[in-house]
């Protein structure tokens, strides 16, 4: 009994469906959260300029049950990715360069982190500031 | 291994498996199991050395330096890329430990994969300084300034363990994809203030096999034993592919190099 020399094994399939690849799956995965945030606000900028009557569809359309479960969802999504995001950001840029030392990776993911909660914080409080 | 290490080896024992292969009289790789006295200090490695002494005189598996610098013993570990020089028996007692060649490359035996695919890549990419501008000896070193050293100073560590092509899915995916360790090299190149080929290297960047196989997995960096960092080097061409290519609609001429046309390339 003889084998192939050299021999090649087969090639996994469902390598995206374990760790250590989970983390990143999860990343590629929650970008449609992303996108779906995207779609909503188009469709709301479109029906805007459609007119009143289409605008109140679109607003009534995010006050039903469907769309909160959805929004939640797409929350959920969105943190994922945020998270999962800025922890692979550093190692898509050219090295970072301040006062002539080279900013450490941990310090540009808590820096984007940072920022993203912040934005998050600013914004639910002008939409509670704008509040009717 | 030091001829005293037989008689060293402890009291506590570990079960390790190992995936043997062995063309003339397997038809495909099968799991072998030892059973390996240890002490706190023994590597994989000195594991491996163990059997091929005292229990297995045919199995195989390189290595060299037994200290991480010569990347020869790279193989899965536990399922995870590790260099057996630099993992220790004790963090998987009692076993049972399975030891695999590297992942995505072909079988030769037990251990030892093909690397010639690897070693073609590297040649490839111009590893090697072409200055902008040769200079005359009585004219000088080429200088440069820390900053600029440290631009690409990380991408010179790469030992060729090839880890990182054993964390790549999309290398065992697609074989042919230049892959993380190749692109740290070319980047060391590249990223160096003194060098003028960056254009010619960047024709391979550009194609998709070349950085354009990355889908920004970054095990690969997770799992190098020298803190390369080769994810940072694909997605960094990524990105200088990307502006060439819309530069290309501006008309504006990509960074010229050129260098590797005066004779210096093969």
């Amino acid at each position: 009994m003889s084998g192939p020399r050299p021999y090649l094994r087969p090639a996994e399939t469902l390598w995206w469906a374990r760790r250590p690849y989970l983390a990143y799956t999860l990343r590629e995965a929650t970008g449609i959260a992303v996108a779906g945030y995207a779609l909503v606000l188009l469709v709301g900028l479109i029906s805007l300029a459609s007119g009143e009557g289409a605008y109140d569809v679109w607003l009534n359309f995010l006050k039903s049950p469907w769309s909160l479960a959805l929004h939640l969802l797409f929350l959920i999504g969105m943190i994922a990715h945020v998270w999962t995001w800025f922890r692979i950001m550093p190692k898509t840029m050219p090295r970072l360069v301040i006062g002539g030392r080279i900013v450490p990776q941990n310090r540009i993911t808590a820096a984007g982190l940072a920022v993203a909660v912040a934005a998050f914080i600013v914004i639910l409080l002008v939409a509670e500031w704008m509040q009717p | 291994m030091p001829p005293n290490a037989a008689a060293s080896v402890g009291s506590r024992e570990i079960e390790v498996e190992v995936l043997r292969y062995r063309s003339d009289t397997d038809s495909r790789p099968v799991p072998q199991a030892y059973r390996v006295p240890f002490t706190y200090d023994m590597s994989v490695l000195q594991g491996l050395q163990y059997i091929k002494d005292h229990l297995d005189g045919t199995l195989s598996f390189r290595w060299s330096c037994r200290m991480a610098i010569c990347g020869s013993c790279g193989m899965m570990i536990g399922a995870e890329p590790k260099l057996a020089c630099m993992t220790f028996l004790r963090d998987y007692h009692p076993g049972p430990l399975r030891i695999e060649p590297l992942t995505h490359f072909p079988i030769e035996r037990d251990l030892v994969v093909t690397v010639g695919g690897f070693v073609k890549k590297i040649e490839s990419i111009y590893p090697y300084l072409i200055p902008k501008t040769p200079r005359r000896l009585d004219e000088g070193e080429y200088l440069q300034t820390p900053m600029q050293l440290a631009q690409f100073e990380s991408f010179s560590d790469c030992i060729n363990c090839m880890l990182c092509y054993a964390a790549c899915p999309q290398f065992g995916e697609n074989p042919d994809f230049i892959g993380p360790g190749v692109m740290a090299l070319l980047q060391r190149y590249n990223g160096d203030s003194r060098d003028g080929a960056q254009a010619t290297r960047m024709e391979l960047v550009h194609t998709e096999n070349g950085a354009w196989s990355c889908t920004a997995v970054g095990y690969c960096s997770e799992v190098c034993p020298k803190q390369v960092d080769p994810a940072n080097a694909v997605n960094q061409n990524k990105t200088k592919s990307a502006i060439d290519f819309f530069l290309r609609f501006l008309g504006r001429p990509a960074r010229s190099g050129g260098a590797a046309s005066d004779g210096n390339a093969p």
